[in-house]
């Protein structure tokens, strides 16, 4: 097997590893890749900041162990390689009216990933997070291969899902599709005025899908403002999609600034006309829209990015309001901001979700964002709420212990499951997560 | 009208790719290659993504006695017949330059292997009247250089074995699309220094795909490689020969 000695990054690109990556193609080359003992296997480092580095040491990149290995129409359970990728999947379904119960922002992201992150989609107020759908799933670990699911093996399971990789590398899963009318979505769009009627049509939705763009660059009256988007699957015919574009090269930096910003964000308001509007689109346009592009992450140049995500309890919406408005004062913020609601369904002790709001928004990676991001996690810790592994790039161990109260129970499972620490990662060093700080 | 495609090196990442998209246009496909346990899964996949038939078959370069059982099988689907070829192999040239016995091997793989196996599979492709075959070569075969001028003869006696093939089934109604792939993202390029503008499988993949809907006859996938090997191709030899690229 051959390594790749090279310089990596997650998807913000402001965090780098070096080391070696090892991508095999085969179940047997992976095998030969642990010869000499466990490694941390990554997907296709959709997670913002180090959760899928190692830096100083090796790699195993599963993204070429992508393959279904069966599905059962009577329960809707599909057998995936842990490389498989969310969007092939719901592209080879869907036309045959299934898809993945939780899809999240990316179809780029990795059936491994979704699991070591737990991640959630705009479903996640009905639906729960995407290992409630994971009826089992094999581990590799040290001393050879274990299955693993919530009825059987109920702590490993809990310690794995949301887990980040921690307990061995999961190998294949079985996931649960839902039914589907057809690969179509009908899309509800309409424009919100400011923060209140932003929570109040978020609580009062009642469509499968949904989700809020919010305008993390408008102050005062308009302070939270934004697009609801609704959606519901649907069979036809919609125009093909458009073939994809990637980004091909680093942008400067005054590519998002904030005049920049605020101008692309007052005209994206604007595109919704003012009674609102319904469109049909291709799944993947709604579940995916920024994957069109490739390499967006290098519209924030070189030095790259982060996105801060908390979730609150629903009590808490007054703190995330001032949250908001620290960002919108700022003038720091990206087009790329979203506000859901989000139900209590988490499969994992590591898991990111709470009932509650979510708040999600893009920053450049510069000294007065990181700065800024500081305060908004404060904020969330205040708030008795929590950040987001998938997406943090900047934390601290305390922080990371106070937000997560089910720590304990994940370092002990973790600690039989991987006694050798051979899968220790950046952001489980950065965050001290496997020992007390 | 029916396609069945037999793919041989299907553990390749461009035959993956290009079996999955023959397998998403509903055709059956026989997936042959060496790693049977491997193919295996690769061939639920196919069924998965909506092929009529998938199944694992044995098939090395190296062994060509084994041809036969898979005309015998590919005879026994009704239908037009496809036969697209990935297989090949590119020792490092210092290894080759430290055992000329691997040119053999080199050779067998990259050109006479599967050009035995498509002697076999031609008249199938004349008594059925249509039918296509993928040849994938490489722009190393375009001209020989320092780095890899064992693995580019090959491919170029298979590129000249894919044009005079070209010559033959065009008469009986078939069809052979050769492939020059400039550097793809395989596990036969992974960590290998001085690789630039590398195009993933599935982007090749698709290429293939639709050279074969539109029936061209020789492709350069990405298309650019086409206008570099142009250039390569017209340095004149008293210049190239002085080079290192």
């Amino acid at each position: 097997m051959t390594w790749n000695s090279t310089t990596y990054s997650g998807w913000g690109r402001a965090l780098k590893a070096k080391g070696e990556i090892a991508r095999p193609e085969r179940q047997g080359a992976l095998e030969a890749c642990l010869s000499d003992g466990l490694l941390p296997a990554c997907g296709m480092r959709r997670s913002y900041g180090d959760a899928a580095l190692n830096d100083g040491g090796r790699l195993i990149d599963m993204t070429r162990l992508d393959r279904m290995l069966g599905f059962d129409p009577e329960t809707g359970i599909l057998e995936v390689e842990a490389g498989a990728r969310i969007g092939d999947i719901a592209a080879a379904f869907a036309p045959r009216g299934w898809l993945p119960a939780v899809m999240p922002g990316t179809g780029l992201a990795t059936v491994g990933g979704c699991i070591a992150q737990d991640v959630h989609g705009k479903n996640h107020h009905h639906i729960g997070s995407f290992c409630q759908h994971v009826v089992a799933l094999r581990l590799r670990q040290a001393k050879g291969t274990v299955a693993v699911s919530p009825d059987k093996t109920p702590d490993l399971f809990r310690a794995t899902a949301g887990g980040l990789g921690q307990t061995g590398i999961i190998l294949s899963a079985r996931i649960r599709l839902i039914p589907c009318k057809g690969d179509v979505m009908v899309v509800t769009e309409r424009r919100i005025e400011d923060w209140d009627q932003h929570l109040a049509l978020l609580d009062a939705s009642t469509a499968t899908y949904t989700v809020g763009w919010i305008d993390a660059t408008a102050t005062g009256a308009a302070l939270g403002r934004g697009i609801l988007e609704e959606g519901e699957t649907g069979a036809g015919l919609v125009p093909k999609r458009v073939s994809t574009r990637r980004v091909p090269l680093d942008a400067p930096a005054f590519a998002l600034s904030g005049p920049v910003v605020r101008a692309f964000n007052a005209a994206y308001y604007r595109r919704v006309p003012a009674r609102g509007r319904t469109v049909v689109k291709p799944i993947a346009d709604f579940f995916f829209p920024l994957d069109k592009i490739h390499d967006w992450n290098r519209l924030y140049g070189k030095r790259g990015f982060h996105q801060f995500q908390c979730v609150v309890p629903l009590a808490a919406a007054p703190a995330l309001r001032q949250m908001l408005e620290s960002v919108a004062a700022s003038g720091l913020a990206s087009p790329l901001a979203v506000l859901k609601r989000m139900g209590p369904g988490r499969a994992g002790f590591l898991s990111f979700p709470m009932e509650g709001y979510t708040l999600a928004v893009d920053f450049p990676n510069r000294d007065e964002a990181r700065a800024l991001i500081a305060r908004l996690q404060a904020m969330t810790a205040a708030a008795g709420g929590r950040i987001y592994f998938a997406k943090d790039s900047l934390a601290r161990g305390t922080d990371a212990a106070a937000m997560y109260p089910e720590l304990a129970d994940w370092r002990a499972q973790v600690a039989k499951a991987d006694p050798g620490r051979r899968l220790a990662t950046d952001m489980v060093r950065r965050l001290n997560l496997r020992s007390e700080a | 009208m029916s396609d069945t495609w037999i793919i041989l090196g299907a553990t390749s990442s461009m035959a993956r790719a290009f079996a999955r998209k023959a397998a998403a246009s509903g055709a059956a496909v026989l997936l042959a290659g060496r790693d049977q346990p491997d193919i295996a899964i690769l061939a639920e996949d196919c069924r998965l993504r909506g092929a009529r038939l998938a199944e694992a078959l044995p098939f090395d370069a190296r062994a060509p006695e084994g041809f036969a059982p898979l005309i015998d099988r590919l005879t026994r689907e009704e239908g037009r017949l496809n036969a697209a070829v990935f297989v090949g192999s590119m020792p490092p040239q210092s290894a080759i330059d430290a055992d000329p016995a691997l040119i053999d091997g080199t050779v067998t793989d990259s050109f006479t292997g599967p050009a035995r196996f498509l002697q076999l599979f031609a008249p199938l492709v004349e008594a059925r009247a249509g039918g296509t075959v993928v040849g994938v070569g490489s722009v190393a075969g375009d001209r020989g250089r320092i780095g890899n001028y064992v693995y580019g003869s090959a491919k170029a006696g298979f590129h000249t074995y894919l044009s005079g093939l070209r010559n033959r089934l065009t008469r009986a109604g078939g069809h052979v699309v050769t492939v020059k792939p400039g550097f793809v993202d395989t596990s036969m390029t992974w960590g290998l220094p001085g690789m630039f503008l590398v195009a993933s499988p599935e982007a090749v993949a698709d290429d293939i795909w639709k050279a074969v809907t539109k029936r061209k006859n020789v492709i350069y996938t990405p298309f650019f490689w086409r206008f570099i090997m142009l250039i390569i191709r017209h340095i004149p030899e008293f210049i190239f020969k002085k080079m290192k690229i």
